[in-house]
């Protein structure tokens, strides 16, 4: 066995997370501040963690081969839905919790069910779903409602020493995930329909468990963003998944933490990677007080320049049957009939 | 001592297949013993594959029965197969390349404790399964796309296996390795042949056949020829019963006044990743076949002359001067043509309309000629008989034989000085097919060099005025017009002379 194995794709995104810390500590310094003061660390957790729910759901949903764009307007339905519910009362956190995550796992069942069962692609499955939410919420909330009490209002407030309490639920449900990835029935089964879902079939796998399985994770993790941006803004606002943008900067953060977009293939702990990536670019950009919108052209960068590194990499793989390097060869002259 | 018992494993009676009214086997049968390696051969479309995606339960019989120990069985799905005892290798791999070698051979009944997968069970078990084969080199953990194809293939029939299979059909196993690799294989099968596995084994090369099988069955065109003892048989008798038909007598006669001109196209030590010590050369008005077996090399040859994956060694001369295309645009400036294998997805685009695709190459690499050449088109066509409702028809909708006359017409608009043709015939009609054979005569003798690669040996035989056989990468000899099949699929396959054998 070689003790020097190939770089995986996870290998490259914790490299370009350790370049980019490094790039932090003497950007920040030079504008005369610490990158890893304690309160700048806790801004970049807090950062990752939205994304970081969206993204780990994102995660599972490509490897089956689909994708959510429906995450910004669940996203948004569940932070109205709890907000609602709770209307101040510590009593209701529980129901408000609930509940959301409830309409969360119908929603994503909804589109595993399109996607495996009706064949719809998923971009354009959860582009459907997705609008008829977005149509829901336009119609039913003029703006932020609801009101989420104090005691819920902490969980995106407090943390334990410099990590706070939101990234440390975001961690644990990745845990979760992982393990459901690496180590059961339906992990493995999520890579095989993904990669090819003809193997799959022929291996005897029912491939509509696993696109299912993968929509309803992605969308209760949707809804756990949406409580958490509930309890950090104390009210539940319509627009607060689609001002994120989480739906393409969760798709993002996927590649970039080394999936293939078309399946199959990638690591969860790539996507946290991508997402700490992003959490810090983001963090770097506003302590310098860099114009915002060159921060999207950073993140632009960096995903095509790590897709086109990845896509690199991969060979296609056909083996050479002669040695292609030019040699001379003894040349048996053909020439028959003619 | 050689363990073949009495009583059959399998027993297939009067098996039929049809598709689309189409019979591809018609009461077929065969038994198969334990610790039997049965030979299955028969030429390209014989219908070797289609009776063992029956067997496997992928394609439905329309008739016939199949019986596992005597019992009759009924397979909707591959899955069934498998739990009757009867796993396929098929040709094609059914790996997931990016999973590790024990997710694959476990895919979808992975080892668990409790809810969780045991990898370390599964592991173990892999490396078991692995021993048993005689294999020390495959790790379980490691990924199926760092692994040689031979040690892909080695996983795929080790997948077969861990079903506790007590029959295994391989259709091909070997096609896709190279010599030392085969031994490999070899002694997989005779290792599992020792465990009293019953094997049925589809291969195109003769040598694998006799080397390895106890009984060989001939299949041609969809019926049994015969079943016999490999020890009764020789490679010469063998050949006979795949071919035993006469060569159709519907091949156009050479246009008078057609005479071989200068060397077109000259290649000399010509090589690449999958071709080697190529030397062949193409005179005006010839039609040179290319024969082989699939995977010999016939498409990567002419994949080479244009420039597709182009030569890496040798010299190349085109009309005389030193040319060795590096891309097809830069052949087709050159005025070589290729009419590939694949029409659908290489040859048109299927949803624009016949003007279009005729016009596709002229547009593309010679813009200024595309008003010419559009107004010469509708002329182009009517000599190719193409029947068609007009020239805004998307090509999808018009069959086979019309559209391989839309690729023509597309490639005689640059009035090509070399064609090369990869399986021109495949999947049209009898019709269509004496169209294009007449249109080869007539390219031929304006003096063009037509290179054709073919399946079919009775085309290749009908119209070609020399071959060529490609084995393995390399060209295996060269035969003069008026050979005989025999030959043929002698070179193909390696088979060894007559006198050769005991």
């Amino acid at each position: 066995m070689k003790i020097t194995s190939r770089l995986t794709s996870t290998h490259i995104v914790y490299l370009v997370v350790l370049l980019t810390i490094i790039a932090g500590t003497i950007l920040v310094a030079a504008a005369g501040r610490s990158f890893f003061s304690a309160g700048n660390i806790s801004s970049i957790l807090t950062g990752t963690s939205v994304l970081g729910f969206i993204a780990i759901g994102q995660t599972l949903v490509i490897l089956v081969g689909s994708l959510d764009l429906s995450v910004p307007y669940v996203v948004s339905l569940s932070s109205l839905l709890a907000a609602g519910i709770m209307a101040n009362q510590p009593a209701n956190i529980l129901p408000g919790v609930l509940l959301a995550l409830a309409v969360a796992a119908v929603i994503g069942l909804i589109n595993g069910l399109v996607v495996s069962g009706l064949k719809v692609h998923g971009f354009i499955a959860t582009l459907g779903t997705g609008l008829i939410i977005s149509g829901y919420l336009a119609t039913n909330y003029k703006g932020s409602s609801g009101q989420a009490p104090l005691s819920f209002r902490l969980v995106g407030a407090t943390g334990l020493g410099p990590v706070p309490i939101s990234t440390l639920i975001m961690l644990a449900c990745a845990a979760v995930v992982l393990l459901v990835l690496d180590r059961t029935r339906l992990g493995h089964s999520m890579y095989a329909v993904g990669g090819d879902i003809n193997v799959a079939r022929m291996s005897g796998i029912r491939t509509s468990t696993p696109i299912i399985a993968a929509h309803i994770i992605c969308s209760v993790l949707a809804g756990m963003a949406g409580l958490l941006l509930a309890a950090r803004l104390g009210v539940g606002s319509p627009t607060i998944g689609s001002q994120g943008g989480y739906d393409l900067l969760s798709i993002a953060a996927v590649v970039l933490g080394g999936t293939l977009l078309a399946g199959g293939k990638g690591s969860l702990v790539g996507t946290l990677g991508g997402v700490l990536i992003f959490a810090m670019i983001d963090n770097i950009m506003s302590v310098l007080q860099i114009n915002p919108f060159l921060k999207d052209v950073v993140r632009g960068i960096v995903i095509v320049a790590a897709v086109a590194v990845y896509a690199g990499r991969r060979v296609v793989n056909r083996t050479a049957r002669f040695d292609d390097t030019p040699q001379e060869t003894v040349s048996t002259r053909q020439e028959v009939g003619a | 001592m050689n363990g073949i018992l009495h009583r059959p494993v399998l027993r297939v009676t009067g098996l039929s297949k049809a598709f689309f009214g189409v019979p591809v086997l018609q009461e077929v049968g065969l038994e198969l013993r334990a610790g039997e390696v049965h030979g299955l051969v028969g030429e390209n479309g014989a219908g070797k594959s289609t009776l063992m995606k029956l067997l496997a339960g992928v394609y439905q019989r329309d008739a016939g029965t199949i019986e596992i120990d005597g019992e009759p069985v009924e397979f909707h799905h591959p899955t069934q197969a498998h739990l009757a005892g009867l796993s396929t290798v098929f040709q094609e791999f059914n790996l997931l390349p990016d999973r590790t070698v024990a997710e694959n051979i476990y895919l979808g009944r992975e080892p668990r404790r409790g809810l969780l997968v045991d990898t370390k069970a599964m592991n173990l078990r892999t490396s078991e399964l692995l021993d048993q084969l005689g294999i020390g080199n495959i790790r379980p953990t490691a990924a199926v796309s760092s692994l040689s194809v031979a040690q892909q293939q080695i996983v795929e029939i080790a997948k077969a296996v861990s079903y506790d299979a007590r029959i295994i059909s391989m259709d091909e196993p070997t096609a896709a390795l190279a010599g030392a690799e085969v031994e490999l294989l070899y002694a997989i099968v005779r290792r599992l042949k020792e465990r009293g596995t019953a094997i049925l084994y589809v291969s195109h090369r003769l040598k694998e056949i006799f080397d390895l099988c106890d009984t060989i069955t001939v299949l041609k065109d969809g019926r049994i020829v015969g079943t016999q003892p490999a020890a009764e048989l020789n490679d010469a008798a063998l050949v006979r019963m795949m071919v035993g038909r006469p060569i159709s007598a519907y091949y156009p006669e050479e246009h008078p006044g057609t005479t071989v001109g200068r060397i077109l196209l000259s290649i000399e030590g010509g090589g690449n990743h999958q071709l080697d010590a190529i030397d062949l050369d193409l005179r005006a008005g010839e039609i040179v076949g290319v024969a082989g077996l699939q995977g010999s090399g016939r498409t990567e040859l002419v994949e080479a002359i244009f420039g597709a994956a182009p030569f890496t060694r040798g010299r190349v001369e085109l009309d005389g001067q030193p040319f060795t295309a590096t891309s097809p645009r830069e052949a087709i400036r050159r005025r070589i043509a290729l009419i590939t294998e694949d029409r659908k997805a290489q040859g048109l685009s299927l949803n624009q309309s016949i003007l279009n695709n005729a016009l596709g190459v002229i547009r593309s690499v010679f813009p200024r000629r595309t008003p010419e050449a559009r107004a010469a088109t509708p002329g182009i066509l009517s000599s190719l008989e193409v029947v068609a409702r007009d020239l805004d028809q998307e090509v999808q909708y018009l069959s086979g034989g019309n559209q391989q006359k839309v690729v023509l017409a597309k490639w005689l608009a640059i009035d090509p000085l070399v064609v090369l043709l990869d399986e021109p015939t495949r999947g049209i009609d009898v019709g269509a097919k004496l169209a294009v054979y007449n249109l080869m005569r007539a390219l031929a003798a304006e003096g063009r060099a037509l290179l054709m690669v073919s399946s079919e040996l009775p085309e290749l035989l009908g119209m070609s005025s020399r071959i060529v056989v490609m084995r393995d990468g390399r060209i295996a000899g060269g035969l003069p017009a008026g050979a005989s099949e025999e030959q043929v699929l002698q070179l193909a396959t390696g088979a060894r002379n007559e006198t050769a054998l005991p």
